[in-house]
């Protein structure tokens, strides 16, 4: 029995906050922030040179063909920087749909994202949530209708997205007859937007998709959950360097045993969370049966213990945790947005509840 | 027990209903700049003249003149959030300012002072933290030297809402360099237009600059009569606890209008064509909060009460601010939930709902339970004045 990361991916984890340290750190964030800019494609090309791009990805196709558990890890350390970069979408989501859909086309794809040379962004937000009648329809030649909440989709090459239950398209960003408005949420450093299609002409249509949208609905709560959680590691993190320097009443703060409580109670919270994310990542990897309800249970549960995360984080802070010069407020709001992206927690319970036939009417 | 006001009350209840039906339109948009400012002074001029507003302020001071009645006072508070309708002032001057100048200030600050405070034609930020002082604020740094009649004034204040708007700061300073640090402070009343008083903006965790800004406020060689001091030299700490006991009543604010503002939102809110309502699981959430929202509405009644006996309500006071800030987070938090994906829209960004009021109720609350005084110093006196735990002991010095 051994349950840990191995040294590789100890080294995976301290290489690519390293470089994301260097690359973006926080100031370069704060300055895409006032740019408006969501999709600053040097970071993105930074991490495919760094070879992470394409983590998942088969190594006859420029991948490094990793497993879920390390592409969670970088996940993980791009929410720790509160980076924004499409790698949810086009490092993780979009090449775990394709493993079952594989034609040439999608190997092409595949390779030009593992380059860092394209990226991805992804529609499908009415697979579990339809508010404003949004909804994509198909009629056996074009697209049409409305899709909201798109991730990465503005400034990307490409859209995955879904239409219904059981089947995915493939459209160019450019394509004629296609409208992306961005959506202003809290959160700077993730790209949001809805999808207007007039009789949009697919790249690719991929029928009996169901087993492709599960496995990328899995692969995306469990890399989402990872980024969540790195972007709790980074609120903790500072507010226990905080609570370390900060004087009140002639004595460092973390000296109150009110303060003491507060960050002991965040690590409380966050340690059993990292567990069950490798766990889960570790499931789709190699029990694929049991991986939808880890997904769904991670995700759910790791949103929870963020928001309390933030919020008392911020709390440790004093009145500095409210400025917007402090910094924290990325990672508060980069939670805040994350909490509702793939189905909110109350809707990932049902689901995990009905994946063990425990949804029984009364 | 008795649950009625009384009819004398209830007549009472009707006219300012009246005046509320009839003048609704007259409210300004929220905000202090430009014309909302004029729009806010004609507004206010209209309720002291209705005495609803100011009115248990005496009229020479520029108030209604009425007796002060807290009945009263919570059936306007009452029908205004029931109207849906702010009252329409930043809280500073005249909820914190003019109950401390009533209580400690000579005759001519009160004159001078209070009838264009609650008119709106002076606007107060309130100089208390510093850098190095919010928790610990009597440890405050910022010097007031004597001069002739004069004190200059050097140092700096920080998390100064509002004070980019503001005409006037009431400003603590140490005046005893040599005292010990309760007792070498005063409270001064400054014109933020005098010269060596420099604002500096921040920005808030929400972007905002707005109506809700923070400032730091800096303070160079800056000359005021002494006169200008609040009660007596050195005696600012007493002073300054009174401001506080009135802020944290402020911070009180019962969230009946929230909670019913989160009804309407579940009811028209839709996902997967069924309304938030219909989910038991929101339902629930909401049904709990309504629960604690009836706890604190009652709460408030039992405190009111001990307040017509002139008495002490005990530990029961002293837990409100902890409970009521925490509450207006998570009724927040259930909007923003119920919205889904869309809870987080922000910034004026179509499918917006609600203008994003709710993300800014949620950040706004969160500054709540830290700005004056953070939970964990509630409950600190919570523990310690309200149910006689000794004070935590000094660490031992090294
Ligand atoms: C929205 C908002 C508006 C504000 N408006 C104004 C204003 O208009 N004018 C003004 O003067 N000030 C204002 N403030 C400042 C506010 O009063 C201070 O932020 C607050 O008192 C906390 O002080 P601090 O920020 O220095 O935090 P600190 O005192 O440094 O606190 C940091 C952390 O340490 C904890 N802590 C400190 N001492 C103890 C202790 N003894 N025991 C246990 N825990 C402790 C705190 O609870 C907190 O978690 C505002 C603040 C906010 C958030």
């Amino acid at each position: 029995m051994d349950f840990g990361l191995s040294e590789d991916q100890e080294l995976l984890v301290e290489t690519v906050r390293n470089f994301l340290a260097e690359k973006v750190p926080i100031t370069r964030v704060r300055e895409l922030r006032d740019a408006a800019n969501t999709g600053d494609r040097a970071i993105w090309q930074a991490l495919g040179e760094l070879g992470v791009s394409g983590i998942l990805i088969p190594e006859q196709d420029g991948g490094s063909g990793l497993n879920l558990l390390d592409a969670a890890l970088v996940s993980q350390a791009i929410g720790h920087a509160a980076t924004p970069t499409p790698f949810l979408t086009s490092s993780i989501m979009v090449p775990i749909a394709f493993r079952p859909l594989a034609t040439s086309q999608t190997d092409t794809w595949l390779r030009r994202i593992a380059s860092g040379e394209i990226c991805f962004g992804l529609a499908i937000t009415e697979i579990f949530s339809v508010r404003e009648e949004a909804g994509i329809t198909f009629d056996g030649s074009t697209l049409s209708g409305k899709a909201m909440m798109a991730i990465d989709a503005s400034q990307a090459d490409f859209i995955l997205l879904a239409i219904g239950q059981d089947r995915l398209a493939v459209i160019r960003r450019d394509v004629s007859g296609l409208e992306v408005n961005r959506l202003v949420t809290i959160d700077a450093t993730r790209d949001t937007s809805e999808l207007l299609l007039e009789n949009v002409e697919p790249e690719a249509i991929f029928e009996n998709a169901g087993e492709a949208i599960s496995a990328l609905l899995d692969a995306g709560r469990i890399g989402l959950a990872a980024d969540t959680l790195g972007a709790c590691e980074a609120m903790i993190e500072q507010s226990v360097a905080y609570a370390g320097e900060r004087k009140q009443f002639d004595r460092v703060i973390g000296s109150f045993q009110a303060v003491k409580h507060m960050c002991a109670e965040l690590v409380a919270e966050l340690e059993p969370a990292r567990s069950l994310l490798w766990y889960a990542a570790h499931c789709f990897d190699t029990v694929p049966k049991e991986s939808p309800l880890m997904a769904c249970h991670t995700l759910a549960h790791i949103s929870e213990i963020a928001r309390e995360i933030a919020s008392v984080s911020t709390q440790v802070h004093g009145g500095i945790g409210w400025t917007d010069e402090q910094n924290l407020h990325f990672w508060f709001k980069r939670i805040g947005n994350a909490r509702h992206l793939l189905g909110g927690p109350e809707s990932l319970r049902n689901r995990a509840a009905e994946i063990q036939g425990l949804a029984i009417a009364s | 027990m008795d649950l009625e006001y009384g009819e004398r009350y209830e007549a009472f209840r009707r006219e300012v209903r009246t005046f509320l039906d009839e003048h609704k339109q007259d409210a300004p948009p929220a905000g202090l700049s430009g014309g909302a400012r004029k729009q806010l002074i004609r507004w206010l001029g209209l309720q002291i003249e209705h005495g609803v507003w100011a009115r248990t302020i005496p009229q020479e001071y520029g108030g209604y003149g009425a007796e002060p009645d807290l009945l009263e006072t919570v059936i306007m508070d009452e029908e205004f959030n029931r109207a849906g309708l702010q009252r329409g002032m930043n809280a500073q001057g005249p909820s914190m300012l003019v109950p401390t100048l009533l209580e400690h200030g000579t005759e001519e600050q009160k004159q001078r002072w209070v009838g264009p405070t609650m008119r709106g034609e002076v606007i107060w930020c309130q100089g208390y933290s510093e850098p190095g002082s919010g928790s610990d604020l009597a440890s405050l740094q910022t010097s007031a030297h004597e001069d002739g009649d004069d004190f200059v004034i050097n140092g700096q204040k920080i998390w100064t809402s509002t004070a980019d708007k503001a005409d006037m700061i009431f400003v603590l300073v140490r005046t005893e360099p040599d005292a010990k640090k309760h007792v070498g402070i005063s409270y001064v009343l400054l014109p933020m237009n005098t010269p060596g008083i420099e604002i500096q903006p921040l920005r808030t965790m929400s972007g905002d600059l707005g109506d809700n800004s923070f400032n730091q406020v800096f303070f160079t060689d800056v000359r005021t009569p002494q006169t200008n001091i609040v009660g007596k030299r050195g005696e600012g700490w007493k002073i300054a606890n009174t401001t506080l006991k009135h802020e944290r009543n402020t911070l009180n604010s019962n969230a009946e209008g929230t909670l019913l503002r989160l009804i309407k939102l579940m009811k028209q809110e839709t996902v997967n064509g069924v309304p938030a309502i219909a989910s038991p699981v929101y339902r629930d959430r909401l049904m709990r909060l309504q629960g604690r929202v009836l706890a604190m509405k009652y709460h408030g009644m039992r405190i009111l009460t001990s307040s017509l006996k002139r008495e002490s309500a005990g530990v029961a006071g002293l837990i409100v601010k902890l409970q009521n800030c925490q509450l207006h987070f998570d009724i927040s938090a259930l909007a923003i939930d119920v919205m889904g994906e869309l809870g987080v829209l922000y910034d004026h960004t179509k499918y917006e709902r609600d203008e994003a009021y709710w993300q800014t109720h949620s950040i706004f609350s969160l500054g709540l339970i830290i700005g004056g005084g953070t939970a964990q110093i509630q409950k600190n006196i919570i523990a310690e004045r309200g149910l006689g735990l000794p004070r935590e002991p000094k660490p031992a010095t090294r």
